[in-house]
C-alpha cells in the first residue's frame, strides 16, 4: 500500500476524502447556524438600549466569542481533545473535528448575526411593539427574517472559514481533503495529489459561495 | 375617552436631565382628530410615544377608555397596544413581507385564524385603495403607498385609537392630502379617535378638530383649531399660523389698499368658519344694489369650515352699502370691519 497507488484506487480515496469534508462542513455550518444566531441574538438583545438589556450577560457573551475567535483554529483543536473526548468518545475521524469546528466558526458568525441584526431598521421593531408583539415574535417573525440576507451571506463566509478549518482539522486526523493531501500527498512527495485536493477545495469554495449568493439575491425584496 | 395628567418624562444622558414632556395634562374626547403641533425638539414625537408606552412615563397618568395605561403589567400592555393602531413618519414596514401579509402581521400578533385574516386583510386592502397591490413587496410602492399599508396595519385590530407620528410628513404635498383625506374618511367611517403629530400647521387645518400647541415640552395653547387660527395667543401658534395664512401683518398692504382704491367703501371680511355662507358675495350683489370688487385676501378650508380674510370694495349708494354691511353682520357669521368708510 506505501509503494504503488492505483489510479482507480486513488479516485475512490479521493471521492471519500471529498464525501468527509462536504460531510464536516455541513454537519459544522448546521451547529455554526444554530449556536451563532443563539450568540448573535445575546448580544444583540443584551446590547445597551436592547429589548433584553444587560450588562452582565452581554459582557459575559461578548467575552465568550471575543476569546475564542482570538485563538487560532489548530490550536484550539489541540486545546479542545480532552473535551472532544469527554463529547464524542475519540479524538480521530471527522466526528472528532465537529466540537471544535463548531466552537471555532459560532463566535465569528456570532458576530455576523449581531451586525446583520443591528442593521434591521429600528423603527419595524419598535412597530412592532406597538402592535403588541411578544419578544418571542419580534426575534422569530421580524428580527430573523428581516435580516436574512445579511445572515445567508455571513453563514456563506462562514462555510468557506470552515473549510478551510476542515482541512486543518484534517492535518491532525480528522480525514477529508486535509488529511488526504497531507499524508498521501505531501509525505509521500506525490504533490499530484496536492494538486488535486486542492482543486476539488476550491471548487467546493466556489459552489458555497454560489449558493449563498444564490439564496441571499433571492430572498431579498428590498 | 383620553384623560392624561401631569405627564412628565426626563431623559437622562451622562447625568444631564433633560425634560421632554412636561407636566401635561389633556382630554381628548372619542371621535374626534386631535392634532398636536410644535417644533422639532417640542416633545411632542415623545409625547404620542408615552401614550402606548413605547416611551415610558417618568410619571403622571394616562386613561384611555378608563383603562390606566401606565398602571399596566407587560402582559396587559401588549394586550392594550392591540387596541391602539399607530402610523409612523417612516411607515416601518417589513421589507419581508408582501403588502398583504404586512397588513396581516398585527392579526398574528393577537392570534387570529388563517381564514379570518385573510378575510380582514381583504377588507383592509379595500378600504385604504390598494386593491391590486396585495403581493407587491413595500420597495415596489411608493410613499403614499406605503402608507396606505401603514394605515391598514394599524387598523387591522379594529382600534378605537389611531396614533399618527408625523405620518405624512415624509410624503409630497399632494401624496399628503390623499393620505390626510383617507384619515379623515376612516374618522368618520369608523368612528376612530385619531391623534397626530406634525410640524406642518397645514395638516392640522385640514384635518384636525382641536389641536394643541407644545412648545419645550408644554401645552402653551390648545383649543378649537378655528379659534386658534382666528385667536391665536402665543408667539409660536401665530408662527405656525402664518405657516397656512401667510404673514399676518397687513397694515402696509391695507394702507396699500387705501390709496390705490380711492372710491366707496372697503371693508374686511372674516370668515370664521361657516359653510353655509360661501355665496356671501353673490348674495350680497344681487340683494343690493351695489358693486363688490375683490381686492385682496385669502380663504382656506378647515374641517369646521371656511377661515381667512377678504379685503372687498363697495361701491354704490351709501345707504345702499350701509344696508349690505348690517345684512352681513345680521344673517351670517362673517365679521365685518369697516377699514375706509365713503368719502
Amino acid at each position: 500500500m506505501l509503494t504503488n497507488l492505483f489510479p482507480a484506487l486513488k479516485l475512490e480515496e479521493l471521492w471519500q476524502a471529498t464525501y468527509e469534508t462536504f460531510y464536516m462542513t455541513i454537519l459544522a455550518l448546521v451547529g455554526t447556524f444554530i449556536f451563532g444566531i443563539l450568540l448573535g441574538l445575546l448580544l444583540y438583545l443584551t446590547m445597551r438600549g436592547g429589548i433584553w438589556e444587560n450588562k452582565f450577560i452581554n459582557l459575559i457573551v461578548a467575552s465568550f466569542v471575543n476569546i475564542f475567535r482570538a485563538i487560532p483554529f489548530i490550536i484550539l483543536i489541540l486545546l479542545l481533545f480532552p473535551f472532544t473526548n469527554f463529547l464524542m468518545g475519540t479524538i480521530r475521524g471527522p466526528n472528532a473535528a465537529l466540537p471544535a469546528l463548531i466552537i471555532g466558526a459560532a463566535p465569528f458568525y456570532g458576530r455576523l448575526v449581531e451586525i446583520a441584526l443591528k442593521e434591521v431598521d429600528k423603527g419595524v421593531v419598535e412597530a412592532s411593539k406597538a402592535m403588541g408583539a411578544k419578544t418571542r415574535t419580534i426575534i422569530f417573525r421580524v428580527l430573523l427574517p428581516e435580516s436574512m440576507p445579511a445572515l445567508i451571506s455571513g453563514i456563506t463566509v462562514t462555510a468557506i472559514a470552515l473549510i478551510g478549518y476542515t482541512a486543518m482539522a484534517g492535518v491532525i486526523g480528522a480525514g477529508g481533503l486535509g488529511n488526504y493531501a497531507y499524508y498521501f500527498g505531501f509525505q509521500r512527495r506525490d504533490f499530484d495529489v496536492v494538486l488535486v485536493c486542492t482543486i476539488v477545495i476550491v471548487v467546493i469554495v466556489f459552489i458555497f459561495q454560489f449558493i449563498g449568493d444564490y439564496i441571499a439575491n433571492k430572498i431579498d425584496k428590498r | 375617552m383620553i384623560s392624561i395628567k401631569g405627564l412628565q418624562k426626563i431623559f437622562t444622558f451622562d447625568n444631564k436631565q433633560i425634560t421632554a414632556v412636561d407636566q401635561l395634562s389633556l382630554d381628548i374626547q372619542e371621535g374626534e382628530i386631535f392634532g398636536v403641533i410644535g417644533y422639532s425638539g417640542a416633545g411632542k414625537s415623545t409625547f404620542i410615544r408615552l401614550l402606548n408606552r413605547l416611551e415610558e412615563p417618568t410619571e403622571g397618568s394616562i386613561q384611555i377608555n378608563n383603562q390606566e395605561i401606565t398602571q399596566l403589567n407587560k402582559k396587559d400592555l401588549r394586550i392594550a397596544r392591540q387596541d391602539i393602531g399607530m402610523i409612523f413618519q417612516h411607515f416601518n414596514l417589513l421589507w419581508s413581507r408582501t403588502v398583504k401579509d404586512n397588513i396581516a402581521f398585527p392579526l398574528e400578533i393577537a392570534g387570529f385564524p388563517t381564514a379570518e385574516r385573510e378575510k380582514r386583510v381583504q377588507e383592509l386592502i379595500d378600504l385604504v385603495g390598494l386593491s391590486g397591490k396585495e403581493n407587491a413587496y413595500p420597495s415596489q410602492l411608493s410613499g403614499g403607498q406605503k402608507q396606505r399599508v401603514g394605515i391598514a396595519r394599524a387598523l387591522a385590530n379594529k382600534p378605537k385609537l389611531l396614533l399618527c407620528d408625523e405620518a405624512t410628513s415624509a410624503l409630497d404635498p399632494e401624496t399628503t392630502n390623499a393620505i390626510l383625506d383617507l384619515l379623515v374618511d376612516i374618522n368618520e367611517k369608523l368612528g376612530l379617535t385619531i391623534i397626530l403629530i406634525t410640524h406642518e400647521m397645514h395638516v392640522i387645518r385640514k384635518i384636525c378638530n382641536r389641536v394643541a400647541v407644545m412648545e419645550n415640552g408644554r401645552i402653551v395653547e390648545q383649543g378649537d383649531v378655528l379659534d386658534v387660527f382666528l385667536h391665536p395667543q402665543q408667539t409660536v401658534t401665530k408662527k405656525f399660523v402664518e405657516q397656512v395664512m401667510g404673514v399676518a401683518d397687513e397694515s402696509e398692504s391695507i394702507h396699500h389698499l387705501i390709496n390705490t382704491y380711492n372710491e366707496g367703501r372697503i371693508i374686511r371680511l372674516h370668515f370664521i368658519g361657516e359653510t353655509t355662507n360661501q355665496a356671501l358675495i353673490s348674495q350680497v350683489a344681487k340683494a343690493y344694489p351695489i358693486d363688490i370688487n375683490i381686492l385682496q385676501g385669502k380663504i382656506t378650508q378647515t374641517q369646521r369650515g371656511a377661515y381667512g380674510t377678504l379685503f372687498v370694495q363697495l361701491k354704490g349708494d351709501s345707504s345702499d352699502m350701509e344696508e349690505a354691511v348690517t345684512f352681513i353682520q345680521k344673517n351670517t357669521s362673517v365679521e365685518v370691519e369697516v377699514i375706509r368708510d365713503a368719502h
